[in-house]
């Protein structure tokens, strides 16, 4: 038959599936910023939440929702890099690497509440961290790991064996060449990652309940002393992320405003995770024509 | 890159150690446990730090068994339930002490197109046992009833099959644990009953009358509506000073007064009658 | 003379370097490694309790039907049958992994092969706010849109199987697409060039040379896929009606692993038979993913394209 016109009909499947879902997409995004917005104000944005009186905004969980992103990203990503690099460069390709790589799958498919779980069993309790952002960020990170590090691994491999091959030509060890040729050049991938785990940590409840807790003392944003317990950048302190919230007030809230204030709260999660993704590429972008030296 | 996770590895390391530190000189107040208590001791919480401020306060939620089993482990210095701890498995009620903060009165809801108002104890028993299962069975229209379950062990499931269902096994149904959901879930499904604290009942569904009596705190203070619990909040043998102080806060005349009935619960010093575990009614004992 | 010898015999900073990195990856590797297995750990010493001190029979457990491990039964132990559980967990895991493979595929042989340029800079946002979108949110819509659709349409309450289905297939859609998009763009370039050079067109080139190198890709993404939608409980737990019956369709109400465990982990005691049989269904979802992953790995094998 005519591979011409097999090569059409192919094409035109492929551009009405992805219609279809950019369509899904639109209609759920549409759907919760058009319930949603109409909440979201000056006031909403930054003033505390209310338990049961209407009127409560979304500030402190913001704020706790960016620091916890930041500070899981931060024990996370060297871990999940370190790992990434080891099973492209170093591993040997024996059952020992294939156990971890399966074990690593299987990770990812623990349900969040038995993360949330182990990281109260072992953090909150045993070693008597509280509930407390730092508990939170080491259940999500657990909860990251596999997902960051099959990423990173994917990425590095990605980059054509030319590239590796140069470095190890010019006389590079092959941590050199891996930190130096490969890494820079897998960036966008990595890139992507960070920025798809990120969605996770944004929109993740379950783990945060028994670790980072879901109340929020409220934060004094002019005590900037890390040890104060109403200091925002106290790690020690329980913090409610904006997911968690609007878990929270979907099942338990009774203010007269609980559902619009958790429209309002998916509303601002979603455009925060845009202006995280845009900004974080922007970023990915200057820093990859820096290292590569491309245009 | 090796630098920079050292260096990180050594300020987090470092950072806990202080934290930890600084976080061992002011007294702390774990709260873990029933989330439909959690709004109120959240509240009372703050109200109390103002006063206080050397007392920090932490209150959490987790569920009814977390904070039980959480308090009977002494990893939380007070354990929120819905349930008597010695109807919970697996605790050791006597090395805990109960103290009742509050009341919950539980109604019936049902889908808002449901056309029954007004339902007999017997009725209601035999829908959650599966042996009605149709509207026009009760005087209503010729609609399949849908039975919306609460989550095993829960303490509003406890309290109900208690008091409505004499320890009858109630019908394999769906079940939901947050009062939130059960409420959008009902409003959601026609010929949907589930039931629900007294402040989840909104304009989107319809609390039931059980043998003409309307759920109100009245009715529950008199026992005239008789599906309600306690709130309790367990600590492990006697508190010590500030936590005392809390509770007794908490169930001061003027806390009740305002932030009880605020949320929707009853104040305990409004009850005309108490109840034991058993479920015996006693109506002159004042004081709980 | 010795001198000169030691200096240039001796390992160079740049061999020290690599050593110290390829320690430090270990190290990391290492930390996952202890991590699963202390998971695996407490996951299996409390899970398994249910059959040793509570002597609850492993048959019983993954063959009845009766879910009530907080009263005791007629035969004098408390009924803990989890096979409706498995069964719905295991239909919307693969139902939806069914469903979302198709497009998924399509996402990215868009985003790799047919528009590149264009397909990038728009898809690429697309599958990342769909990650981003907390699971919550996920379960309301789909409380309030597809649950009354699925009623009108087939009837019944509308919660089940189908409803959870279709949750699931946009929360694991982005997953596959993405992880998909990687293993195509792993393929060598030289692959494609080689096939259009033959005067292959665009689709027999992918569909004869790129699909097929990259199937192994395509089925790790696939686990991955399945792996979050056996995870995922908060949205499932709202559309798929949460009744532990054994579902006869699929509109009629069900419950998952996850489900169950998510709805009645805050309300049982630690130690006590209703709390380890909830871990003993937190094992099972380990063991059945582990299956699951075995397996397709095997399928890997077989059908890898040889580099």
């Amino acid at each position: 038959m005519n591979a011409k016109i097999i090569d059409k009909i192919a094409t035109a499947i492929i551009s009405l599936l992805v219609g279809v879902v950019v369509l899904i997409l639109v209609a759920l995004i549409g759907y919760i910023l058009f319930t949603g917005l109409p909440h979201v104000s000056w006031h909403f944005l930054t003033s505390p939440s209310q338990a049961f009186l209407s009127g409560g905004g979304i500030g402190d969980q913001l704020f706790n929702s960016f620091y916890l992103l930041i500070l899981t990203l931060l024990i996370s990503f060297p871990i999940a890099l370190g790992a990434g690099i080891y099973l492209f460069e170093y591993a040997p390709k024996n059952w020992v690497t294939n156990t971890i790589r399966v074990a690593i799958e299987v990770l990812s498919s623990l349900p969040s509440v038995v993360v949330g779980l182990f990281g109260f069993l072992l953090f909150v309790v045993e070693f008597q961290l509280g509930f407390s952002i730092l508990s939170g960020a080491i259940a999500l990170t657990f909860f990251n790991l596999p997902l960051l590090t099959r990423s990173i691994e994917t990425s590095l491999s990605s980059v054509p064996k030319l590239q590796r091959e140069a470095g190890l030509a010019l006389g590079f060890s092959r941590w050199q060449t891996v930190l130096g040729v490969i890494f820079p050049e897998a960036l966008p991938g990595i890139l992507t990652a960070i920025i798809l785990s990120a969605g996770r940590i944004f929109g993740e409840a379950a783990a945060l309940i028994y670790t980072a807790g879901q109340s929020a003392p409220v934060l004094n944003f002019a005590n900037w002393n890390p040890f104060s317990p109403t200091s925002p950048l106290n790690f020690m302190r329980p913090a409610e992320t904006l997911a968690v919230h609007i878990w929270k007030i979907n099942s338990e809230g009774i203010m007269p405003d609980a559902s619009a204030v958790s429209a309002g709260a998916s509303a601002v999660l979603i455009l925060a995770v845009l202006i995280f993704n845009v900004s974080a590429r922007w970023l990915g972008n200057r820093i990859y024509r820096k290292v590569t030296a491309s245009k | 890159m090796r630098k920079i996770s050292w260096i990180l590895g050594v300020l987090i390391v470092g950072l806990i150690g202080l934290s930890g530190c600084g976080r061992r000189q002011s007294q702390t107040i774990t709260v873990v446990g029933s989330t439909a208590l959690q709004p109120l001791v959240e509240r009372a919480a703050s109200n109390f730090q103002v006063k206080n401020s050397a007392v920090n306060i932490t209150v959490q939620g987790g569920g009814s068994g977390t904070g039980l089993s959480q308090v009977q482990a002494g990893a939380v210095t007070i354990g929120n339930s819905d349930v008597y701890a010695e109807d919970q498995d697996g605790i050791k009620a006597s090395s805990l002490i109960d103290h009742k903060v509050a009341v919950v009165g539980i109604t019936p809801i049902t889908n808002k197109e449901v056309t029954v108002r007004n339902l007999s104890k017997r009725q209601l028993a035999q829908i959650f046992t599966g042996k009605l299962t149709n509207w026009r069975q009760v005087g209503g229209k010729n609609q399949k009833i849908t039975v919306i379950n609460r989550a095993q062990g829960s303490g509003i499931r406890n309290t109900f099959e208690k008091i409505v269902l004499n320890g009858r096994q109630p019908v394999q149904a769906q079940e939901q644990d947050s009062n939130g959901t059960v409420q959008k879930i009902v409003s959601a499904t026609p010929g949907a009953i589930s039931y629900t604290s007294f402040s989840y009942v909104n304009d989107q569904v319809r609390a039931v009358k059980l043998d003409n009596v309307s759920p109100t705190a009245n009715h529950v203070e008199t026992n005239a509506w008789p599906i309600w619990s306690y709130e309790h909040m367990y600590t492990k043998g006697k508190p010590n000073a500030q936590t005392q102080a809390f509770l007794n806060y908490i169930r001061s005349k003027k806390m009740q007064k305002e932030l009880i009935t605020d949320l929707g619960y009853i104040s305990i010093h409004d009850m005309q009658v108490t109840r034991n575990r058993k479920g015996q009614i006693l109506t002159d004992e004042k004081g709980v | 003379m010795d001198e000169i010898k030691r200096q240039l015999t001796k390992a160079s900073k740049a061999t020290r370097q690599d050593r110290y990195g390829k320690w430090i990856a270990f190290i990391c590797t290492f930390l996952i490694g202890l991590l699963v297995v202390s998971i695996f750990y407490l996951v299996a010493s409390k899970g398994l309790a249910t059959f040793f001190r509570g002597h609850i029979s492993l048959w019983d457990f993954l063959t009845h039907q009766d879910w009530n491990p907080g009263q005791v039964s007629k035969n004098g132990v408390p009924s803990v049958g989890a096979l409706p559980m498995i069964v719905g967990s295991f239909s919307v895991t693969v139902l939806s992994a069914i469903l979302a493979t198709p497009f998924a595929i399509s996402m990215a042989l868009f985003m790799t092969e047919i528009a590149p340029k264009r397909g990038q800079r728009f898809l690429q946002p697309v599958i990342e706010l769909l990650v981003g979108i907390p699971s919550v949110v996920y379960g309301f819509v789909g409380l309030t849109i597809i649950v009354p659709v699925i009623r009108a349409i087939f009837g019944g309450t509308g919660f089940g199987i189908l409803a959870g289905t279709l949750v699931l297939f946009v929360m694991v859609l982005p997953t596959i697409t993405s992880m998909y998009v990687d293993s195509l763009r792993a393929v060598p370039r030289f692959y494609r060039e080689a096939a259009l050079a033959l005067g292959a067109t665009r689709w027999q080139s992918i569909y004869k040379v790129v699909l097929r190198a990259s199937i192994p890709g395509l089925l790790t993404a696939i686990i991955f896929g399945m792996a979050r939608a056996f995870g995922e409980a908060l949205a499932v737990q709202m559309v798929i009606g949460n009744a532990s019956l054994l579902p006869h369709n699929l509109i009629s109400p069900a419950s998952t692993l996850t489900s169950v465990l998510t709805t009645g982990i805050g309300n049982t005691v630690m130690g006590t038979l209703p709390n380890n049989a909830l871990w003993s269904l937190a094992l099972i979802l380990l063991l059945m993913s582990l299956g699951f992953n075995l397996l397709v790995r095997l399928i890997g094998r077989q059908g890898r394209f040889t580099k």
